[in-house]
């Protein structure tokens, strides 16, 4: 029996040590980055929006719901972190908890109110949702509507690192966004998780095993509001305002387009397709529109021709998990 | 006498925009026995099913689990109260592995559940009773094999080892040989023959010849309606329940 059992382990043990070992390839990447002349402020803005993309997956990817109203989480972190900084003076660690905790906040009760519907209907309240909070900071005084909060003061994170240096700034983006990144693939690889993807496999059946999928549903929606606004918080430190783009549901698009892009379902997927669309819309900045309309191509050709994404095709042609 | 019935119905009825597809039935399931539900199509056992394990809510009547009445209860408290039910069409997590499949009704009963935070490895500890489960039902070899990739009657044994492994009092079975070649049609019966000696099982069955060397009791329903109880001898010579019912297929 126990034979049989030590079997069942490398199966799955396996796909974790091939996705430890891309993370060790990835975190010793981007911890050179600012040795290779590369602009940082790309770099952080891309790992800002790849752990954006990351929190989306983990909803979509493994608990199967497509929300399209992810940006009210970005931009309500943005904003709470914004005005936390500018108006109340606090210090950064203290600007990023209320950021984050408001997004957390904001997510349980729109997670609350959208949970009990599935497929389009989900994701229409969800916008719904987000339109709603959009039309709420386009009016309320603090977020100086069009305008936005700009100039916020960086500040001195811990009162030891000195966020306005880039290179002290790009490495506490990094170390923040790996460790979310564990976090998230904790969560995957977690009894949770376990139960999240059963749920996502066979709804009807985990329920009918006793598991109340709704409070799993809504306890994934939360997890992944909280670490959007967690994105969102970091971003503030990195453009140095808060406006109403990261609440518009462009946005709320765009994070699909990078998940799908990279590949629904991967851990790593939602990294790379954050790359590509950020490095696209600063490289390719030049061609100005038509930006967009590439974009449009992409995903066209994405959906047409390589629907598991660029890391999942990539996953599934050497049959490992990544 | 509440224990010797562990499941009972009064006057359930359902009731779909005017239509009634169940109608007054009552239905008194002995403990430890293996009662079927048969009938022809459209006679109402799956709505009948769905009610008993609250996947649908009935319009009027009781329904009382083990003394207590579950009318108004959600499907998932159902589960846990030990009333445990299967699909018609195979109910696995084709993703997951067979033994992953069973661990995650094993994960259920021991909490754990919610931990996003802890390694899924503390779901180890559930894999030699996991295995045991599916030694039990003949599935060793497919511990590791994603579920999508079995033949479908292993895909409805590994059901069965899932259901079992949540350690319930009663499981309904819904036509559990459905779609089945004559080779697997025998071994889930001898399956569901060995496990009622722990459980008591009600399954819905369409074919009457499958139910006929396994079931104590049968139940036969026609149009929503109760239309005859009794052991297969006594059905076979019942003139409502040939006309209703065997009339059509078996002459």
């Amino acid at each position: 029996m126990s034979v049989i059992t030590d079997n069942s382990t490398p199966a799955s043990g396996r796909g974790i040590r091939d996705e430890m070992v891309a993370f060790v390839i990835m975190a010793a990447l981007l911890a050179t980055v600012p040795f290779t002349g590369i602009y940082p402020f790309f770099v952080m803005q891309a790992l800002c929006f790849a752990l954006f993309a990351c929190a989306f997956n983990l909803l979509i990817g493994y608990g199967g719901l497509l929300s399209f109203g992810h940006a009210m989480f970005l931009g309500t972190a943005g904003y709470f972190t914004a005005h936390a900084l500018k108006v109340w003076g606090v210090s950064p660690e203290i600007g990023i908890v209320v950021g984050t905790a408001g997004a957390c906040a904001l997510s349980i009760v729109t997670g609350w109110i959208s949970i009990r519907r599935q497929g389009i209907y989900f994701a229409m309240i969800t916008l719904a949702l987000s339109q709603l909070v959009f039309f709420v900071y386009l009016q309320t005084p603090f977020t100086h509507g069009e305008d936005g909060i700009q100039g916020i003061p960086q500040g001195m994170l811990f009162g030891l690192f000195d966020l306005s240096k880039p290179t002290i700034l790009y490495y506490v983006i990094l170390v923040a966004f790996l460790l979310a990144f564990l976090l998230i693939f904790r969560t995957i690889n977690s009894p949770f998780g376990e139960v999240l993807k059963a749920i996502r496999e066979n709804e009807p059946r985990a329920v009918s095993l006793g598991y109340k999928a709704d409070q799993y549903k809504l306890m994934a929606f939360i997890l992944s509001g909280t670490l959007s606004g967690f994105a969102g918080s970091l971003k503030v430190f990195v453009a140095q305002n808060a406006s109403l783009t990261d609440v518009h549901w462009t946005m709320s698009g765009e994070i699909v387009l990078m998940a799908l892009i990279g590949g629904l379902g991967t851990v790593f997927g939602p990294v790379v397709g954050a790359f590509i669309i950020v490095a696209m819309q600063q490289y390719l900045a030049g061609f100005g529109q038509w930006v967009t309309v590439i974009q449009g191509v992409i995903f066209v050709v994405c959906v047409l021709t390589f629907r598991r994404g660029i890391v999942g095709e990539i996953a599934a042609l050497f049959k490992r998990s990544l | 006498m509440a224990d010797e019935f562990i499941l009972e119905t009064q006057g359930l009825t359902k009731e779909f925009a005017g239509f009634l597809a169940v109608r007054d039935v009552n239905l008194k399931i002995r403990r430890g026995s293996i009662h079927a539900l048969i009938g022809p199509n459209g006679a109402g056992k799956t709505t009948c099913f769905n009610l008993l394990t609250k996947f649908l809510q009935p319009t009027a009547g009781r329904i009382v689990y083990k003394g207590r009445d579950i009318t108004s209860m959600a499907p998932a408290d159902v589960a846990r109260l030990g009333l445990v039910r299967s699909f018609q069409i195979s109910a696995v997590f084709p993703h997951l592995t067979a033994l992953e499949n069973v661990r995650v009704a094993l994960q259920r009963q021991h909490g754990a559940s919610f931990d996003f935070w802890r390694s899924k490895a503390v779901l180890d500890r559930f894999n030699p009773r996991a295995q045991e489960l599916l030694e039990d039902v003949g599935l060793s070899e497919f511990a590791n094999t994603q579920a999508v990739e079995m033949p479908y009657g292993r895909k409805r044994a590994l059901e069965i080892a899932t259901t079992l492994a949540l350690d319930p009092e009663m499981m309904l079975l819904d036509e559990p040989m459905a779609g089945m070649g004559h080779e697997d049609i025998d071994k889930i019966a001898a399956l569901i023959k060995r496990i009622s000696a722990k459980y008591t099982i009600l399954m819905v069955e369409h074919n009457l010849n499958v139910v006929a060397n396994l079931s104590d009791v049968i139940t036969v329903l026609t149009r929503g309606k109760v239309l005859a109880e009794g052991v297969y001898a006594d059905l076979t010579k019942d003139e409502r329940v040939k006309e209703a019912y065997l009339g059509a297929g078996h002459g």
